[in-house]
């Protein structure tokens, strides 16, 4: 097994960690955290997947730094409304 | 695969695996949100591994140390909750994880045998000398796909927005009372620890064009360094009613959009900047967008408490 194949199947395994937690967990938190491991398993897969070759493939990379940066305004934009709706129950 | 490579490849998969599957089924919050912020370091260290060195900064600012700030932010307003998962057919579930795991790892170890992908890095790679930046990845994200990194300023700007309006129809208990004065040791570590954040910052942009960093890897730590300032009182609150926090968070979307503008009307076409300029353009374009992230950063981390004081 190479490493780019370990790294790929580490990449799904993480994707599934993740979808397993949001199908099972209540949490809201849990569920928010489980997006994000599904989203760096889907990282990982990419990065993997630019390893591949003996020269790196910078187009894969540049996808990746974008992606971190969508993912972490859509965590905070999620946990955002995540403190709206503690909020709106402790009220109500 | 010589054997010590083996070993390390084998104890990070194996760590970050272990640290995901931790994150989501431990029962504290806390220590939910401490193992995710370990989960990144590892995912860091991957980066590293697998020759991304680029991902392994901003994954070591943004995914482990950012997010996890905003996750302790949005533990600290959420009243625990421990909810057992249900136990009843387990081995069905099992059935289920592991047949969709075989039928995508079919589908993607059959695409890392794929040899057609070979063109794209050599173009990249013979194209990188006329882009005006002498670092591949850099020149992927503000000239050959420039439009993406701009769409990617917007997206923040939105969740920027987003943010605001939510905040504005429900008070945050967390920002009212609830802060914490902040502790003497932090004050006296945020003022040394400031200034050598702004220089990794501006030295992970400079050498942006050149090496691993840029824009995006500078603006995090740069986000970390206003965070850090703000959470020990060091910085008054970052309201978006202040002309400097608006002016911040708006230059880069703007100076981007006005060179995209800009050379679609006047140039050759939308975000093909004219050959001489280029180096030029991209430096001032990943200056602001340095601003533009931090600050939008920050505020997404730990801005906004105008609400409460009225």
């Amino acid at each position: 097994m190479t490493i780019v194949t370990a790294y790929l199947l580490a990449g799904l395994a993480l994707f599934l960690i993740g979808l397993h937690g949001l199908l099972t967990l209540q949490s809201m938190l849990r569920r928010i955290m489980a997006v994000n491991l599904m989203g760096s398993g889907v990282f990982l897969v990419l990065t993997a997947l630019a390893a591949r070759l003996p020269e790196t493939d910078p187009v894969l990379h540049a996808l990746v730094v974008t992606g971190l940066v969508v993912s972490i305004s859509a965590t905070a934009l999620a946990l955002r409304l995540h403190g709206a709706l503690e909020r709106h129950r402790e009220d109500g | 695969m010589e054997i010590a490579e083996a070993v390390l490849d084998t104890a990070l998969i194996g760590l970050l695996l272990t640290m995901a599957w931790a994150t989501l089924h431990t029962q504290r919050m806390s220590a939910a949100i401490a193992l995710f912020a370990g989960f990144g370091m590892v995912l860091a260290l991957i980066w590293a591994r697998l020759r991304a060195p680029d991902l392994a900064l901003a994954e070591a600012a943004i995914g482990a140390g950012l997010t996890s700030a905003l996750l302790l932010r949005a533990a600290s307003i959420t009243r625990e909750e421990t909810i057992r998962i249900p136990t009843s057919r387990l081995w069905l579930r099992w059935l289920f994880v592991t047949a969709v795991f075989a039928w995508l790892a079919v589908h993607v170890l059959a695409l890392s045998t794929l040899d057609g992908g070979h063109s794209l890095p050599e173009l990249v790679t013979g194209q990188t000398p006329n882009s005006g930046v002498r670092h591949p990845v850099t020149a992927v994200l503000l000239n050959f796909r420039a439009w993406d990194t701009l769409l990617e300023l917007l997206v923040l700007l939105l969740a920027l927005l987003g943010f605001r309006q939510i905040a504005r129809h429900n008070r945050h208990p967390y920002d009212a009372d609830h802060h914490p004065a902040p502790w003497p040791l932090l004050k006296a570590w945020s003022r040394s620890l400031a200034p050598l954040l702004v220089v990794t910052g501006g030295y992970l942009l400079w050498r942006g064009s050149d090496d691993p960093g840029g824009a995006f890897q500078a603006g995090a730590v740069l986000a970390a360094a206003l965070v850090l300032l703000r959470l020990s009182g060091q910085l008054p609150v970052f309201r978006w009613s202040r002309w400097t926090v608006r002016l911040a968070a708006l230059t880069g979307p703007a100076l981007f959009l006005s060179v995209a503008i800009g050379s679609a009307v006047m140039g050759e076409g939308w975000l093909n900047y004219p050959d001489n300029a280029s180096t030029l353009l991209i430096v001032l374009i990943e200056s602001a967008a340095t601003v533009s992230i931090a600050v939008t950063l920050a505020f997404l981390v730990a801005g906004e408490e105008e609400d409460i004081a009225e």
